[in-house]
């Protein structure tokens, strides 16, 4: 769902978002979230869990995920919620969006430039953790004594006790709006959008995770203080910490961040299934751009998805592994059509996205497309050869130390288990999985899951006229 | 391995304040430096937080080092590096690092170019077999070249070509400067792209790939004396050569405020204004670098920073905001002021708006609560730096290619915690001055002002 943030990225400077970033956050962030962790290849499993996480319940019923790291001076908090976008309502798209971002424009008797200016004091990094399922608020701060305990007790006010000033809403909906009108003239929103809508039709998923023009400049502070009430529940809260703290010390952090959230109503917020598409659809749209956006997809999968491993695995040699996957080797290295081509599945509570996306110069798109699409049915068609399965695995159990090696992606991987409620040993078991995952299993699960006639296909900015 | 283009213009400006060491955290060594016979420059810190090594190595040589008509050679080069040498075939390199779990990639500057993998330690002595390959045997093969350059020019329309703030940006720079290099953008002019050959490539590849104008730097679990001798088994045998004489290219004094107007389809009003400001030198001896990264800290560091805190959130004139400063560079130095207008609010009024907190500034100087806290998350943000070994071997490059040792970040640090408000004022008197200032508008066009053929109804279904 990185795509669908980048209405935001508006917000940030040029250099703020060179290339790098941009590799990153599709090697470290999308790909790390599709993946997870696994172990070296070479090393047998270790007795104890490669990484030891603690899990309990506070008396809220909010579930925790810990662990204790003592190298640095230093804590990474979060807490989220199903509140992401998916629970909007059409009419009031947007509104989970804006209830996460107002968390800190006031809480608990504090202005927003009073919560701003005491959480530069203490050097405290305050996040909003925000996608189409999750939504929360993220926490880096010193443990040194006077900074962390400023930081939680203002992490945990503006948690428990938002107030979504009626003034700082009129602004931020003047701005979502403005920032919504310069994203949606760019090529790669308009094929992101279109893709979704298109993939998704009446599910929520659809929706555009900051809303729309229309529905943004309609919300009231009631549709944030009711979705607020809603949604930000201890009993559906997932809390993942790891830092500096004791076990004794997380628990009471733990319990008073999450001390006097919102009761939760008698039923869950659910999710409705994700329909397969009936058939297979292409949508070209006109647009003066140098370069063609090309996308083409469909409902992919879910998290704890009984055909993941295959999937991801697969992945991995079709379009997910960079610069040796098989679409970066027909688009790019043989052909010079494009910078970026890729594929990934985005898996969700529910079928999260299965995306083939690239750009090209506006007169090759329809090779471009030609290329992508042959080299997506020759691999549903075959699948991998025993050589690429054995390189994927090779690369995804031996590059396992890179995805626990910071305290930032520890944090990201607790996130993840505890939001999705996977087994505190999924991080063991995920090594065993992939190790499994054999040719005929990629080729069976890519054959029953991604039907080549029933694609959606969006193409912004090409040249090329109908036959 | 995505050949990227990484202007670091900015972290190397939260950098100065980032980078700025208060205290070495229980566990993690400090650095060993080495200088290898041939004259490369060998750097490892070890912190044993994973089992994990990152290994850069750093050219000093980039968009700067380029002559008229061959912009973006450096960065077209970064992408060559990885098409192969007489033992490692075209696309091995990525193969080779993946097998062994490890990621790679690389990113080009005005100042440098860099290639990295981040792996298990176990595998350290594979990249670096690698790299010292690539230093000396690129095959840069016509063929592949010809391949590449399109993907450079993809490169280039995804970056900049269908940007908006990226033409702007483009076209602040080109306005700044008339003889410095800093005045191209680093992945080159489209028509030098198209008129690039592969000689060009091979020449700068044999001017400037050589040990001696060569940095690597190792962070991670790692025995400092075994990466030394790893060092020096692969990189040792390789012989140094002269490099070429490096021309200052001088900037002669701006005489006067320039402007100029980018028109491009965007929605929103942007403004970029940059001032000619003195980098950092001698960290010891230098003082206005530091109160020109407070100042920016102070305008744009944080949520509660000024430019936030009055142009977004009480006179909303601006949906967002920044101020930078990148004080380590090889070239000339700037600080930047940048925004983009809420709806209903011209580029000239952002201006005027921008202008008066330059003013504020001036008149009123900043107060010592609001240095303090610019300090705080100054001192906190290094200790959370630490959590990446990557950021970490980053901030060393950047710095050593800036001609700055890592080694002085403590200094840096105290440096920047002795800085008074009356200084900070103080650059802002003598820097925020017209005569030295170049602004961008960005205008916004329609989409349809741009007239194209008629609209395609349909591609081929190419099934």
């Amino acid at each position: 769902m990185k795509e669908r943030r980048e209405n935001f990225e508006f917000e940030s400077f040029l250099w703020r978002f060179a290339a790098l970033r941009r590799r990153f956050s599709f090697f470290i962030s999308v790909y790390l979230r599709l993946s997870a962790v696994a172990v070296l290849l070479a090393v047998a499993l270790p007795a104890q869990a490669i990484l030891p996480i603690q899990h309990w319940q506070t008396a809220s019923g909010a579930r925790v995920y810990f662990v204790e790291n003592r190298d640095l001076p230093m804590l990474d908090l979060s807490v989220e919620f199903p509140a992401g976008s998916a629970y909007d309502r059409p009419e009031k798209s947007g509104t989970a969006g804006m209830t996460n971002a107002l968390l800190r424009r006031g809480a608990d008797g504090m202005g927003e430039d009073e919560i701003a200016r005491r959480l530069a004091d203490v050097g405290a990094q305050l996040g909003g953790s925000f996608d189409t399922d999750r939504a929360g608020l993220s926490l880096r701060t010193l443990t040194s004594r006077k900074e962390r305990s400023e930081a939680l007790d203002l992490f945990g006010r503006i948690l428990r006790k938002p107030e979504f000033p009626a003034e700082a809403l009129e602004r931020e909906k003047v701005r979502l709006v403005g920032a919504l009108k310069e994203a949606d003239i760019r090529p790669n929103t308009i094929a992101t959008r279109t893709f979704y809508r298109m993939v998704y039709r009446d599910h929520p998923y659809a929706l555009r995770s900051s809303g729309e023009v229309e529905t943004v400049q309609k919300l009231a502070r009631d549709d944030l203080l009711d979705f607020y009430r809603r949604h930000y529940t201890a009993r559906d809260a997932a809390v993942a910490m790891i830092g500096d703290v004791t076990r004794a010390e997380a628990e009471a952090i733990a319990e008073e961040v999450t001390r006097g959230l919102p009761q939760a109503a008698a039923a869950a917020p659910q999710l409705a299934p994700v329909a397969p598409l009936p058939e297979g659809t292409t949508r070209l749209i006109e647009h003066p751009a140098t370069q063609a956006h090309i996308m083409v997809g469909a409902p992919g999968m879910r998290r704890g998805d009984p055909d993941y491993y295959p999937l991801f695995v697969g992945n991995y040699v079709l379009g997910g592994g960079g610069f040796v996957s098989r679409i970066n080797e027909e688009v790019r290295q043989k052909r010079g059509l494009a910078y970026s081509a890729y594929s990934y599945f985005s898996p969700l509570t529910r079928e999260g996205p299965f995306l083939l996306g690239m750009q090209t110069r506006r007169d090759q798109a329809e090779e471009a497309l030609k290329v992508v699409r042959a080299t997506l049915s020759e691999f549903i068609a075959s699948g991998p050869t025993a050589e690429e399965l054995a390189a994927a695995k090779q690369h995804i159990i031996g590059g396992f130390p890179l995805r626990i090696d910071s305290n930032r992606k520890i944090h990201g991987q607790l996130a993840m288990i505890g939001f999705y409620r996977l087994s505190v040993t999924y991080l063991e078991e995920f090594v065993k999985n992939v190790e499994r995952v054999s040719v005929a299993d990629v080729k069976d699960a890519f054959q029953r899951r991604v039907r080549t006639d029933r694609l959606v296909t969006v193409v912004v900015g090409a040249d090329t006229a109908r036959p | 391995m995505s050949r990227v283009l990484k202007p670091l213009r900015w972290p190397a400006c939260a950098c100065l304040a980032a980078v700025l060491a208060l205290a070495v955290p229980a566990g993690l060594a400090s650095s060993v430096e080495h200088r290898l016979d041939n004259g490369m420059h060998v750097i490892v810190k070890p912190d044993r937080r994973a089992p994990v090594a990152v290994a850069m190595v750093w050219y000093r040589v980039g968009s700067m080092d380029e002559v008229n008509g061959v912009t973006g050679v450096s960065h077209a080069l970064e992408h060559m590096m990885f098409k192969g040498t007489q033992a490692v075939p075209a696309g091995e390199y990525s193969r080779v690092i993946a097998a062994a779990g490890g990621r790679d990639n690389a990113f080009a500057s005005k100042d440098y170019t860099a290639y990295f993998a981040m792996l298990h330690k176990s595998q350290l002595e594979l990249v670096l077999r690698l790299e010292a390959d690539r230093m000396t045997n690129l095959t840069l093969s016509a063929d592949d070249f010809a391949k590449e350059i399109r993907v450079v020019m993809e490169e280039r329309r995804w970056r900049t070509d269908d940007r908006p703030r990226s033409l702007a940006y483009e076209q602040l720079m080109a306005t700044a400067l008339t003889a410095h290099p800093y005045r191209n953008p680093v992945i080159g002019w489209m028509n030098d792209l198209e008129n690039m050959r592969v000689e060009d490539a091979r020449e700068f590849y044999r001017r400037w790939y050589v040990p001696n104008n060569a940095v690597l730097v190792v962070v991670g679990d790692v025995e400092t004396k075994d990466v030394l001798a790893l060092a020096q088994k692969h990189f040792g045998k390789i012989a140094s050569r002269p490099l070429p004489q490096r021309k200052p290219q001088e900037e002669p004094a701006q005489r006067g405020e320039r402007r100029a107007i980018v028109k491009a389809p965007a929605e929103l009003p942007q403004v970029m204004m940059t001032f000619r400001v003195p980098g950092l030198r001698d960290p010891g001896a230098d003082r206005e670098p530091y109160a020109l990264e407070m100042l920016a800290s102070v305008l744009s560091g944080s949520d509660a920073a000024r430019l936030n805190r009055n142009l977004v959130r009480t006179e909303r004139i601006a949906s967002s905001a920044a101020a930078g400063y990148d004080g380590v560079a090889r070239g000339p130095a700037f600080f930047y002021l940048m925004g983009t207008s809420t709806p209903g609010k011209s580029a000239a009024e952002l201006e005027r708006a921008l202008r008066r907190e330059m003013a504020r500034i001036i008149e009123e100087g900043v107060a010592e609560e609001e240095l303090s806290r610019v300090k705080a998350q100054a001192i906190a943000a290094h200790v959370f730096q630490r959590d990446s070994m990557f950021f970490q071997a980053r901030q060393i490059g950047v710095l050593e290619i800036a001609g700055i040792s890592h080694q002085t970040l403590d200094l840096q640090l105290q440096r920047l915690r002795e800085v008074t408000p009356e200084q900070v004022r103080e650059v802002a008197r003598k820097y925020f001055n017209d005569d030295v200032l170049t602004i961008v508008h960005l205008d916004p066009q329609p989409l349809s002002g741009k007239p194209r053929a008629a609209p395609p109804e349909g591609l081929r279904h190419a099934q």
